[in-house]
């Protein structure tokens, strides 16, 4: 089976879904890489399992309509059965456009793959997990932390290609977060807040006690939605992917959006008031309470 | 401006479930609007009120789907489509039955949803726009129309925004929070109970993907309740981080 990865990164720097996705990969067949950008990110894919990288020197903004016509034509060329990728917010603009061009089929947020080609994925809020099988040559975005990526120097021989970039979608600029340079995957300890909060007022309560236990705040997506929670402290999709040492949730119901960003972490504590939450399926420690009488019996011990 | 917006009746399933071969039970399923579709149809309404036009609702599905329609005419769209037929599984089924209908309307504009919430494929912006040839942004967070280009904010992981200008036509797709969906008023709902929603129909495709096995998702693992009030909890909490972060 041939497999052709599709690296991804942000402003020159390679995504750690590539390697992951070359993890993926690997387990399938023999490995392509296709990178679209400037030059040093070729070295950057050169691991372990990659025979041919493919080189396609270009700025670094994103060129959906670029990428759709090179992986396209890349994927043709090279008899591709499996186009692999991350399942980021680039992917969703042009990766199902690719899988249109090639007559593939296509499955994204994918977490197990076997050969074959048979795909697992969440369906209905995460509630459910469907296995799809794929006939014929496929495009398949995998859910970023889900794979081993791969690692150690590679040997890959070099291929370079000329392509001219595309014009119907112009990169004006980019807006940093306010508290830029937080990266959430970084940290070791994270508390995270969501709907149940109740009200923006208790956003500072919180705060206090991230602050007092030497924890870091993060949110899920609906406090984002309402404005009370910057979208630099998001986890799950279109947030971070984060594995702390402690994930401590206050008031998560656990939409499957979050659970996939913070599922690898190594202890996740839950306090929720409603013990149906679906973040006690993935809880190590779960306590059915107030969050406000636990948030404030914890911060009497800091 | 004409904008044609896809919205989609999603199947929102409660705390049980059982499965009917490959498929989930639908008597366990509540039929809603896709929560990004209020969005993506608040969307249109808010760039239609800023620079003119109209705004055409379509969706896929049987007559029991017209809900999602109605409800997109009683927040004031100004028309609806539907294409009769039930869609298989398949990610890009979506996108190939909007395709020959969304031609044919030959919209500036086509606005979606970032993703639905029973399927999640995400898959229909791309698709749809590859089929019509148009550009695709993906995730967007605000939009706003000027000199025959569109200027929208992408939403990237971290709180990264990336603003791209994007020649019309276009397809783009809308993240929840991007606006805040318009109630309707008691009167707009009942007289959009009284339009008459042409059909379309369905063209076929040999879908190449199938669901071969559904089931619960796997325990993680055993959890473990933290028990007593909720100072015994907190000093339980304390000693768990204590001995994990240091």
């Amino acid at each position: 089976m041939r497999v052709l990865v599709v690296a991804e990164h942000r402003a020159g720097e390679l995504r750690p879904v590539t390697l992951e996705a070359i993890g993926a990969g690997t387990q399938l067949g023999e490995v392509d890489v296709l990178v679209v950008g400037p030059d040093a990110l070729a070295q950057a894919v050169n691991v372990q399992g990659v025979s041919e990288i493919v080189a396609v020197a270009a700025g670094t903004e994103f060129d959906p309509d670029l990428l759709r016509r090179v992986v396209s034509e890349v994927a043709e060329e090279r008899s591709i059965d499996v186009v692999l990728l991350g399942n980021t917010v680039d992917a969703m603009s042009y990766a199902a456009a690719v899988a249109i061009d090639g007559g593939r089929g296509f499955v994204s947020d994918v977490f197990a793959l076997k050969p074959g080609l048979v795909a697992t994925r969440s369906v209905y809020a995460g509630k459910v997990d469907a296995e799809v099988a794929i006939d014929g040559h496929a495009v398949v975005l995998i859910r970023p932390g889900a794979f081993e990526p791969a690692t150690g120097a590679g040997s890959a021989t070099l291929t370079s290609r000329i392509e001219t970039r595309a014009a119907r979608v112009r990169h004006l600029e980019t807006i940093q977060p306010d508290d830029g340079g937080l990266d959430l995957a970084q940290q070791r300890f994270l508390l995270a807040i969501g709907r149940g909060i109740g009200e923006e007022s208790n956003v500072e309560l919180f705060t206090e006690l991230a602050n007092s236990m030497g924890a870091t705040l993060a949110s899920s997506r609906p406090l984002v939605d309402s404005g009370w929670m910057p979208s630099s402290r998001l986890v799950g999709q279109s947030g971070a992917t984060v594995k702390p040492a402690v994930y401590l949730a206050f008031g998560i119901s656990g939409a499957i959006q979050h659970l996939a960003g913070m599922k690898a972490s190594e202890t996740i504590i839950a306090v929720n008031h409603d013990p149906e939450a679906s973040i006690f399926n993935l809880a190590h420690f779960g306590a059915v309470a107030d969050i406000f009488d636990v948030a404030e019996e914890l911060a009497k011990l800091y | 401006m004409k904008i044609v917006v896809c919205v989609k009746e999603v199947g929102l399933l409660g705390d049980e479930v059982e499965f009917e071969g490959n498929r989930v039970d639908p008597d366990f399923l509540d039929r809603a609007l896709n929560e990004w579709d209020a969005y993506a149809i608040e969307a249109a309404l808010q760039l239609r009120e800023a620079v003119g036009g109209e705004v055409v609702a379509v969706t896929v599905g049987d007559e029991d789907t017209e809900g999602v329609l109605r409800r997109a005419l009683a927040m004031g769209a100004d028309r609806a489509a539907r294409i009769e037929g039930e869609l298989d599984f398949d990610a890009l089924a979506p996108a190939r039955a909007l395709a020959p209908v969304v031609a044919e309307e030959a919209p500036d504009l086509v606005i979606c949803g970032a993703q639905s919430s029973d399927a999640a494929n995400a898959a229909t912006p791309a698709a749809l726009a590859a089929l019509l040839d148009a550009p695709c942004v993906a995730v967007v967070r605000s939009l706003t129309v000027a000199g025959g280009h569109l200027v929208a904010h992408r939403e990237l992981e971290g709180g990264v925004v990336d603003v791209v200008e994007v020649d019309l036509p276009a397809v783009i797709s809308v993240q929840t929070g991007a606006n805040t969906p318009r109630y309707a008023a008691l009167r707009a709902i009942r007289q959009a109970e009284e339009i008459d929603i042409p059909t379309h129909a369905l063209a076929e495709h040999d879908p190449p993907t199938r669901v071969i096995a559904l089931r619960l998702p796997g325990h993680a693992g055993t959890t473990i309740l933290l028990e007593g009030d909720s100072a015994e909890i907190a000093r339980q909490i304390a000693a768990l981080v204590k001995e994990r972060v240091g």
